[in-house]
């Protein structure tokens, strides 16, 4: 058994705040205006009376239980997984909850609302379980005052509190009036992983029955009386900047409203450091289609105030700070430089990758309705908090009086960390005095920016004469900033180590995409140790093992940030899961392991020529994430980043010409589709009662790495530079 | 701006709108048929997917003036009580990760199975690669199908 503080300085952990109001956290349940929320098929009948028992709990009077999910929802599935932690504390039968989107209030959660790193999860373990404990530790107490017993003598389990030594039971709905507002002690008991019945299990999706119904549930959805539709004009190609437009003949045009010039600018860097175009054209009118017509007779004087670039010029300044770049971070353990001259086999790449748009299938999009000192927002943020401060200060109006609610986010990928679209909401709303609703099209979206950066990076090993690796060094550079993390793998495992990464400069914007930086580095690291385990004439798996032996038992230098056991854990399950090895199954097999977001997974992929074209026919990924809350959910998601790191790894690139993305729409935008994706995924866990950590993303890196060696053995060419298609094309003919 | 009746889900609509307008649009903004999505407006990635006389049509490019009359079924429409076989086995396969495409892909999948009661791989391949998942859950949706099919 755990024992947890339920408090965090003088505050408690629990109480409602007082910002709810009347003790009462408000769901946000626009999306199904008229029918209940609550789904037919509950294990309880609707109650007629409701019971706040903390921030994240109601119950009502007939056991039904409703618990308040804290976190964006971009397609993590943390509505379904985070209300289950709540519920094996609270000890209540799943059939009997009903989950809602919670409010903006992270005084009453006491956990950070954010979507982002992989951190819902691992960051909202223990106030989740503090919630639900707290919450049956009230109902006991609220019992025992009732019998007349001291809560030592009762239990509660499945939504039920029973007398130990005696027949007395009673529900949590007919006691959960009494458990209002009682107060909680200050350390409370957690279950023992081996006693829980709902975390490990597997549970749909609680949205599910919205999502396959069309129900209004995502930003762009949302609707408001007397609202108006804004189009936004950003300029054509970053370094450029609005200058004036044609004005009265947009608003001359049928259905328009008005038409204007629209500043966002916000000076924190926090989520809005790369925006590149903080002044619009906004148009408004009443359709969406009214306003996307007019947007096509825009005529607008740009002007330019940076250079225009190029795809060329941006593998020309990879290629120049590669070596001459700033060195930002950095590890180095004894002496590579005498190690690679000493050495009797020296293998040297080099690895790219472009820029690549988020593309959420739901473009950026935001609800505004400004008033004279007050705000409110509704639509997808994975940063709702961050959103609050951006938009009053940009508006001037206190904090408190800006009300930002989260939708449903038709994807996030990193893409709705950002702030400026919600500004952008606000400045039109504010300056047209109406609420509005701004929506990109698809070429607004992905002509915008905030790109994963492009990189390049190159590898070095050094191999005595009995094939052992004793020198290991890797440079890289990003436009802007670079990809390496110096004290991952194989830092810790060879004796004489480099790792330096540098930065070079854009006017592109850039930001978070899935796994950061992992995302190529997984990629570029994993093909190259298997180019430097067939050189030593190794088993890729056995060369990766035997690092990770080193790095366990005789570790060099200073601390390295993984955990090896872990690491080699995930590569021995993926190993017999495959069977890897055994007879000829191993041809046209790639393997890859990488650690990202305190997760790690390791990869197989089997890859067939269909025609000379390669396809990946089944994937076997073994995942360490600890603790798995919801088993299905957690697949899904692992399944999902893997097919997203072949696809974009294989097919997915922006190229620039004058400043701007030459591709502006699925039209000539590679994403991969039905037909090129795996045939099977197989995914196995780690069990162990390690505290969850993060899996939205951790999967997606090693994929990229898998798929190259895999591609290796079917085809024998080494792909080095990202999309693989265009090398395999040139090499397959 | 004309006006014009169209037959949606079973039930006649007056909508007064410009003839050239996507039905896409005419579905979400005049007729609170929000299940119908918004993705590319270049019909291709499939999130619009709708059934025009019983096939799948992408309506971001469809303007309403060349569907008169003309029965359309949307997502809302494909069942009173979302238990369509299509919609139960995506629940059975716990398919949606941010769920935006799915209405779009559903729609395709019942077209696909209306004419091909017991699709092969390459069947679903052929007819669902129009339908982008920016989350990818392409293997669910190939396990959904079949499912379907059995139902």
């Amino acid at each position: 058994m755990t024992v947890i503080k339920t408090k965090i300085g003088r505050r408690s952990f629990l109480k409602i705040s007082a910002a709810a109001g009347g003790g009462i956290l408000i769901g946000f349940n626009w999306l199904v205006s008229c029918k209940s929320l609550i789904p037919e098929q509950k294990g309880v009948s609707i109650p007629k009376e409701w019971f706040d028992i903390n921030g994240y709990i109601k119950i009502g009077d007939t056991g039904m239980v409703t618990i308040y999910s804290p976190n964006p929802e971009i397609g993590q599935n943390v509505m379904t997984s985070m209300p289950m932690i709540v519920a094996e504390e609270l000890d209540v039968p799943w059939d009997h909850v009903v989950v809602e989107q919670g409010a903006l209030d992270e005084d009453s959660f006491k956990n950070p609302q954010f979507a982002g790193g992989s951190n819902s999860i691992k960051l909202g373990w223990d106030p989740l379980r503090v919630a639900g404990a707290a919450g049956k530790r009230m109902l006991l107490e609220a019992t025992a005052k009732k019998w007349g017993v001291s809560v030592k003598n009762l239990s509660a389990s499945n939504g039920v509190i029973k007398e130990v030594n005696g027949s007395r039971k009673i529900s949590y709905g007919q006691i959960a009036s009494k458990a209002v507002g009682l107060d909680v002690p200050d350390e409370l008991s957690l279950k023992d992983p081996k006693d829980y019945k709902l975390i490990g299990t597997s549970q749909k999706n609680v949205e599910g029955p919205k999502i396959v119904t069309g129900k209004p549930l995502y930003g762009l959805d949302f609707k408001r009386d007397g609202m108006f539709v804004a189009a936004i004009e950003h300029p054509p190609a970053f370094g450029m900047k609005v200058k004036s437009f044609n004005k009265e003949e947009i608003k001359d045009m049928k259905g328009i409203h008005d038409a204007f010039i629209v500043d966002s600018t916000y000076s924190k860097k926090k989520w809005n450091n790369t925006n590149a175009f903080p002044q619009l054209i906004a148009i408004l009118g009443k359709t969406t289609w009214q306003v996307i017509s007019a947007k096509k007779m825009l005529r607008v004087n740009w002007e330019n105030v940076s250079e225009l670039e190029t795809s060329e010029m941006h593998e020309e300044r990879l290629i120049k700070d590669l070596e001459k770049g700033k060195v930002e971070e950095s590890r180095k353990d004894g002496n590579p430089d005498a190690a690679f001259a000493k050495a009797v086999k020296v293998i040297e790449r080099t690895y790219t990758s472009p820029f690549i748009p988020h593309n959420t299938m739901e473009p950026m999009n935001f609800f505004a309705d400004v008033k004279e000192n007050s705000a409110e927002l509704v639509g997808p943020t994975q940063t709702p908090k961050a959103m609050q401060e951006a938009v009053s200060s940009l508006l001037n109006i206190p904090k408190e009086n800006i009300s930002i609610k989260m939708t449903r986010m038709g994807g996030g990928f990193g893409r709705r960390l950002y702030l400026h679209f919600g500004l952008e909401a606000a400045a039109i709303s504010k300056k047209v005095g109406a609420p509005i609703k701004m929506v990109y099209t698809r070429e607004d979206d992905m002509t915008q920016g905030t790109y994963r950066p492009a990189y390049r990076s190159v590898y070095k090993a050094g191999l005595d004469k009995n094939n052992n690796l004793v020198a290991f060094s890797v440079k890289g550079v990003g436009l802007p900033d670079g990809p390496v993390f110096p004290n991952r793998f194989p830092a810790g495992a060879v004796d004489n180590y480099l790792a330096e990464n540098k930065s070079s400069f854009t006017n592109i914007s850039t930001g978070a995409w899935t796994a950061p930086k992992s995302n190529f580095t997984a990629g570029a690291e994993q093909s190259f140790i298997d180019e430097v385990a067939e050189a030593a004439k190794k088993d890729p798996i056995d060369f990766r093992l035997e690092l990770f032996d080193k790095a366990i038992n005789n570790p060099v230098g200073e601390k390295y940030s993984y955990e090896a056991e872990r690491y080699a854990g995930v590569l021995k399950l993926v190993k017999e899961k495959s069977n890897w090895g055994i007879g000829d199954s191993i041809l046209n097999k790639g393997v890859a392991a990488y650690f990202c977001h305190d997760s790690y997974v390791a990869v197989v992929i089997e890859v067939v020529l269909n025609e000379n074209q390669p396809k990946v026919k089944k994937v076997w990924c073994a995942v360490d994430c600890g603790i798995v809350i919801n088993k299905e959910g957690a697949t899904n998601m692992i399944e999902g980043r893997i097919i997203d790191g072949i696809g974009h790894a294989m097919y997915s690139e922006l190229k620039f010409d004058n400043g701007s993305s030459i591709h502006k729409n699925f039209d000539t935008y590679n994403f991969i589709r039905h037909n090129q994706s795996p045939s099977e995924i197989e995914v196995f866990f780690v069990q162990n009662e390690i505290s969850p950590t993060g899996l939205g993303e951790p999967s997606l890196p090693p994929a990229v790495g898998a798929l190259a060696n895999a591609l290796y053995k079917a085809t024998g060419s080494r792909l080095y530079h990202q999309p693989f298609v265009k090398q395999l094309q040139m090499s397959l003919g | 701006m004309a006006s014009f009746t169209l037959n949606i889900n079973g039930e006649k609509k007056q909508v007064d709108v410009d003839p050239n307008t996507p039905l896409l649009w005419v579905l979400r903004d005049n007729l609170n048929l929000v299940g119908t999505k918004y993705g590319c407006g270049l019909s291709q990635c499939g999130a619009c997917t709708v059934h025009l006389n019983g096939a799948a049509v992408r309506s971001c490019v469809l303007p309403v003036s060349a569907v008169i009359n003309q029965p359309i079924t949307t997502i809302e429409g494909l069942s009173e009580n979302g238990d369509h076989p299509v919609q139960k086995a995506w629940l059975e396969e716990d398919v949606s990760q941010c769920g935006y495409c799915q209405p779009g892909q559903i729609m395709s999948a019942v077209a696909l199975l209306k004419n091909n009661s017991n699709p092969t791989d390459e069947d679903i391949d052929l007819a669902m690669s129009g339908n982008i998942c920016r989350c990818a859950t392409y293997v669910r949706i190939k396990k959904a199908i079949k499912t379907a099919s059995k139902l």
